[in-house]
């Protein structure tokens, strides 16, 4: 393997464990520890991308999450991901990754042409170019914007990793594990907190390991990182130490997201473990030590391959042991970046010239670069960059002239000072303020119970980092309720760093032919947005939306803070004046798979199945979803459709009997001497007189006074009711008597339970309902006289103990009996071995529609709909006349409410027996209406009746009861069809059938 | 009369055992008599002595005598869980003891299911579905509460330091028996 971009110093990389890894079908070595970028720089690669709109050849500019040009996606098929920074993809034998945003291939690109033709492609340039014709948007920009829209590709199967999630709590979260958030960690944990340490980095440390020169306590950097894990790692009864761990998203309430990559750094991951894990942290108090960015140079062509962060390239150097280049210029206005020029040249870099922006450059750091024999040029800017796939040449120019000097290299490091990452504190609704000295935005008043440490905050040395993170450690815990005791370390062998620069680096070119990129992602240039200043954008907030800077998925960590300045000496403000954008969640891209975790699949919502959903199931039962329910709907036999199963299954309930699982109906005991009071109040009828043992059909009302559910009660006390409801009313209608209990009505004396999954149900309706559960049923008198119709009496079924409702929704003589829920398929097999006795069937929900409809019963939610009166459904008979107050009484006497013109409830006969209307069709007057005409009502059930040789309807149409016997139409693309208003109910209207 | 045998089957039924040797094992519970009961605490002490325990009046507790738990959802509200097949026997004992003092009392013994949770990681594998501190600082032995496991209702009881009982309605049993299946597979 070749060694020679490799340094002396392996520094974190272990190079007794070499890797091998494709880069677009290439292969290539790197070692266990390194990132693809820093393997893909070890073998001299440093194009790793096109960028996304002008499709310019790119190179890695950052070491970290904050990069935003070498997006790379890794994995093949399904697990193929786009949109990967390569400086966080660890590397691991047999990675495949692949170049993006290119075609035919990363050096020769087609769509590079976009870079010649960038005039047309000024910012704005969408909403002034498609604008006409009209028609044009959907048919040909759209597509057109779509395919070239976006970086990547996604994969197209279903993806075959499992992700999950997990709450968490702690005293102290920590967030970033650099000097300032271990110092933190360690003395919230010596106070005995519960602490969550986590860090985006496979390895925790941050800056501290690239750190050579550090003497830490006597320590060098990586030992005393060493010994802060260890002393951390040792209290795991306390502390949760969290790698690959990314704070996404600060909420309120101190709730915290973090996305856990579990296994992406492995090869052959444990199948078992998550790929992601979602972690849902509520802090009592945090601690953000999230660190700063080095910012770009915003100067012509800063964006060839071979262009990057000094410090970048340091780390490269230092913690990957790579030398990114053989010859360098550095171009920067900061000291930081003379520490980089440094170490590389240790690393044995040629560092051909420093050219620094400022005037004066005497610190430590200049004097110490000078005095190891780096040529600094002060004074003196960067001005352009030569080469195509890789840099060739750095232009530098004394600042106020002309002249320009290209000095070869390979290698160009800017610096225009450091950006603290105030992301995740923003995202906290922290108020940030503006240190007009140093040209930052500092994290200023907190809202939640929160406090920055080190970098992010605006500290500038690593002795302050400590002393930051050390004191937010102690008054996190302190305030977390906690003693902490104090710590401190000494740190020497680093020298201060100070400078920094915003804007565009002066240049002698016609500014408005040069691309001096500020954010790199998205492509966009200086020109851009004084262009957007020009057009007469003021406030950032509109700048960032007309060029698109900081929009790109590294939120302008790198081009937020020169974009503003840009703007605001165009604009000839402050920079607090043009405003600051607003950081929004996630701070890094996460998958989607993190968010949805468990929920895929079985397991994306309960589904609810009734007792005797295995028996049904071995019918072969078709099934349907009624809310969270699984219910039977139709049970065909051999060779038959649902059609005809259905019409079987009716005829079968009319002649002989048919049995039903009804457990899912809601069921409500209500408990209490004011029950029937209670009762009084929520529904409409009147419940005082009602006698034990009966049941009668209530209706419930809301405030607005419609129907809102309905359903059988039967009073199995003087004190206690069973009420039933909807099966999807059932929590509705639950929380709507909670509600007025605790609310309108606490002085009455009863409780509410929900007893729907208690009882298991068996509807068993039809001529021969009694016969069939009469042998089964013990100290239960089934006769007429006994047991009417509406009643309920207790006693025994198959030896379980039983309610056995005498009640019909399908107009036969029926029963339902209500048994507890475990022995419902026992006691279901044994109606059934009763029902085959006269060849009775079990039926569906369809056909419980169909025969409910047959007697006008209507359904709630299917012939109302959230606006129809008792007296609109034809219920009025169910309203107790004399009772004082109920829910939605007074509501039924607005003169809306009693318009004669009013949707009622009516039946409807297609003139042709055969013609099937379709549910929630319109209803007109007249054949032949013109477009527009408004409707009289619409269809509310159809279906064909096998007990009436025809198709018949249920409809709500304006003053319907009136309209019986009249004809009316329902027109539909076909043609009207015309129908005959009936009475709702088209079977038995007398109800002899019910005492059968 | 026919005299039949008729099975009662449990809400467990084609569930499979969830178990990592020495990390956590999740066990259904035998058949049992559960009640809501309501009432103030003047009720909830006559029903104490019907009950055999004593119905916790502070909040999130639950107290436990032999095979009997009471636990306080509520103000006003006590769930009971004792030995199965009690159902009539215990109902008629409750309501002699209260007498005519307003209260109410449902049987919910098969509305209910329930099982228990346990092993050093049972609090790391309810964590996935359960937004609670369950720290034992913050979760001790014996408390109780009504709360949720993912998008379903639960009854969470700490039984002991690593064992938890889970208290649900019968038809979500399937969906939060599969989400631990799945957590456990993590640990």
């Amino acid at each position: 393997m070749s060694l020679h971009l490799r340094t002396t110093r392996p520094g974190r990389v272990d190079r007794s464990k070499p890797l091998t890894f494709t880069f677009d079908g290439k292969s290539y070595k790197g070692f266990q520890g390194d990132t693809l970028a820093s393997a893909l720089l070890a073998n001299g690669v440093h194009l790793m991308g096109r960028s996304f709109k002008y499709h310019r050849p790119r190179g890695v500019v950052t070491a970290g999450s904050d990069e935003p040009n070498a997006l790379v996606s890794v994995g093949v098929g399904a697990r193929h991901t786009p949109n990967l920074r390569a400086t966080q993809v660890e590397l691991y034998d047999g990675l495949v990754a692949k170049s993006q945003n290119a075609w035919p291939s990363l050096s020769f690109d087609i769509g590079s042409i976009n870079n010649v033709l960038s005039p047309l492609f000024v910012a704005g340039f969408y909403y002034k170019t498609f604008m006409w014709p009209n028609i044009a948007w959907k048919k040909l920009y759209e597509p057109i914007i779509r395919r070239a829209a976006g970086l990547g590709t996604a994969p197209t199967s279903p993806d075959p990793d499992h992700y999950s999630t997990r709450y968490a709590h702690c005293d102290v979260l920590v967030i970033g594990a650099g000097a300032a958030g271990l110092s933190a960690a360690l003395v919230a944990a010596d106070s005995g907190a519960r602490v969550i340490l986590c860090d985006e980095q496979a390895e925790l440390g941050g800056s501290l390991l690239s750190e050579l020169h550090a003497t830490i306590d006597g320590k060098s950097a990586i030992d005393w990182v060493a010994d802060a894990v260890q002393t951390l790692s040792a209290k795991s009864g306390t502390v949760t130490l969290l790698p690959r761990t990314q704070a996404f998203g600060y909420f309120a309430q101190n709730f915290v997201g973090l996305v856990e990559r579990v296994t992406d750094h492995l090869a052959s991951p444990d199948k078992k473990l998550p790929r992601d894990r979602l972690w849902q942290v509520r802090a009592k108090e945090v601690v953000i030590a999230a660190g700063a960015h080095e910012r770009p140079l915003v100067f012509p062509d800063n964006d060839r391959p071979g262009i990057m962060l000094a410090d970048a390239a340091r780390i490269f150097a230092n913690r990957y042991g790579v030398r990114p280049g053989g010859r360098a210029v550095v171009a920067t206005a900061h000291d930081s970046a003379y520490q980089a020029a440094l170490d590389l040249k240790a690393a044995g870099v040629t560092i051909e010239r420093i050219v620094d922006l400022r005037h004066d450059a005497n610190g430590p750091l200049p004097n110490a670069a000078r005095a190891a024999g780096i040529r600094v040029d002060v004074a003196t800017a960067i001005t352009g960059s030569t080469g195509s796939l890789r840099v060739k040449s750095a232009r530098v120019s004394k600042i106020g002239t002309d002249g320009e000097e290209d000095i070869p290299c390979d290698l160009i490091l800017m610096c225009g000072g450091w950006t603290p990452s105030v992301h995740l504190f923003s995202q906290s609704r922290g108020k940030l303020k503006f240190d007009a000295e140093r040209n930052v935005f500092i994290p200023g008043t907190s809202v939640q119970a929160e406090r920055s440490a080190g970098a992010c905050k605006g500290s500038e040395t690593l002795a302050d980092a400590f002393a930051d993170g050390f004191a937010a450690g102690s008054d996190a815990a302190t305030k977390a309720g906690f003693k902490a005791s104090s710590h401190s370390v000494t740190v020497s062998g680093v020298h201060e760093a100070k400078g920094g620069f915003l804007g565009a680096v002066p240049h002698p070119h016609d500014a408005g032919r040069v691309k001096a990129f500020v954010d790199f992602q998205n492509d966009v240039t200086a020109k851009d947005i004084k262009l957007a200043t020009r057009e007469g954008m003021r406030s950032i907030e509109h700048v960032k939306r007309y060029t698109t800077t900081g929009m790109a998925t590294d939120q302008g960590k790198l081009s937020n803070m020169n974009a503003l300045a840009i703007a605001s000496q165009a604009l000839d403000k402050s920079i607090p004046e043009v405003g600051l954008t607003t950081f929004r969640q996630p701070y890094t891209p996460i998958s989607f798979g993190a968010m949805a975790n468990h929920s895929r699949g079985d397991l994306f919502d309960p589904v609810r199945k009734t007792p005797t959903h295995a028996w049904a199931q071995s019918q072969g039962a078709i099934f349907e979803d009624v809310g969270l329910w699984k219910r039977a709907w139709f049970f065909p036999k051999a060779g038959e459709d649902m059609h005809r199963a259905v019409l079987r299954e009716c005829k079968t309930v009319r002649e002989t009997a048919g049995i039903f699982d009804a457990s899912t109906l809601g069921k409500i005991e209500v408990v209490g001497p004011d029950a029937a009071e209670f009762m009084n109040l929520l529904y409409t009828n009147p419940w005082s007189k009602l006698e034990v043992g009966r049941l009668r059909y209530g209706v419930m009302l809301n405030e607005a006074g419609f129907v809102m559910d309905d359903g059988v009660v039967g009073r199995i006390a003087d004190d206690r009711f069973h009420v039933t409801t909807t099966t999807g009313g059932a929590p509705r209608v639950m929380n709507h008597m909670e509600d007025y209990l605790q609310t309108e009505f606490p002085h009455l004396k009863l409780n509410i339970t929900s007893t729907t999954e208690q009882w298991a149900v068996i509807a068993v309706q039809g001529p021969k309902a009694r016969d069939i559960i009469k042998p089964l049923v013990e100290g239960i008198d089934l006769s007429n006289e006994s047991m009417p119709h509406m009643s309920v009496k207790q006693g025994k079924i198959c030896g379980v103990p039983t309610r056995l409702f005498r009640m019909s929704f399908t107009g036969e003589l029926g029963f339902e009996v209500n048994v507890p829920a475990d022995y419902g398929q026992a006691v279901w097999e044994a109606i059934w071995a009763e029902a085959q006795k006269y060849n009775a069937c079990a039926y569906g929900t369809e056909t419980m529609h169909v025969l409910r409809a047959e007697k006008g019963f209507i359904i709630v939610g299917q012939e109302t709909d959230g606006t129809m009166t008792p007296d609109d459904v034809g219920l009025a008979w169910a309203i107790g006349k004399t009772k004082p107050d109920f829910v939605g009484k007074r509501s039924l006497t607005r003169p809306d409410l009693v318009k004669a013109d009013r949707k009622q409830l009516v039946g409807l006969l297609p003139v042709d027996p055969k013609t099937l209307l379709e549910e929630g069709a319109q209803i007109v007057g007249q054949a032949n209406v013109p477009t527009g005409t408004p409707a009289l009502g619409h269809v509310t059930s159809s279906y064909e009746s096998a007990v009436l040789g025809r198709t018949f309807a249920l409809a709500v149409v304006a003053a319907g009861r009136s309209r019986i016997g009249e004809t009316l139409y329902v027109p539909m693309p076909g043609g009207d069809i015309a129908v005959k208003v009936t009475d709702p109910v088209f079977y038995d209207k007398e109800g002899a059938r019910l005492n059968g | 009369m026919v005299e039949l045998t008729v099975t009662r089957r449990s809400a467990f039924e084609g569930l499979h055992a969830i178990g990592v040797a020495g990390k956590v094992s999740a066990t259904q519970s035998t058949f049992a008599t559960r009640f809501s009961f309501r009432g103030d605490h003047q009720a909830a002490a006559l029903a104490s002595k019907a009950f055999g325990v004593t119905l916790p009046t502070t909040l999130l507790k639950a107290e436990t005598n032999g095979t009997r738990t009471a636990i306080s959802l509520g103000p006003d509200e006590w769930l009971l869980i004792a030995e199965d097949g009690v159902a009539q026997s215990l109902a008629d004992d409750i309501a002699k003891a209260l007498g005519i003092h307003f209260h109410s009392l449902v049987d919910i013994s098969h509305r209910n299911t329930g099982f228990d949770v346990s092993g050093p990681e049972a609090a790391t594998i309810l964590s996935t579905g359960n937004p609670l501190d369950l720290h034992i600082s913050a979760f001790p032995i014996g408390m109780a509460t009504r709360t949720i496991f993912s998008k379903a209702e639960i009854v969470l009881w700490r039984k002991s330091a690593d064992t938890f009982h889970i208290e649900l309605w019968r038809s979500f049993l399937p969906f939060v028996w599969g989400l631990l299946e799945e957590a456990a597979h993590e640990v």
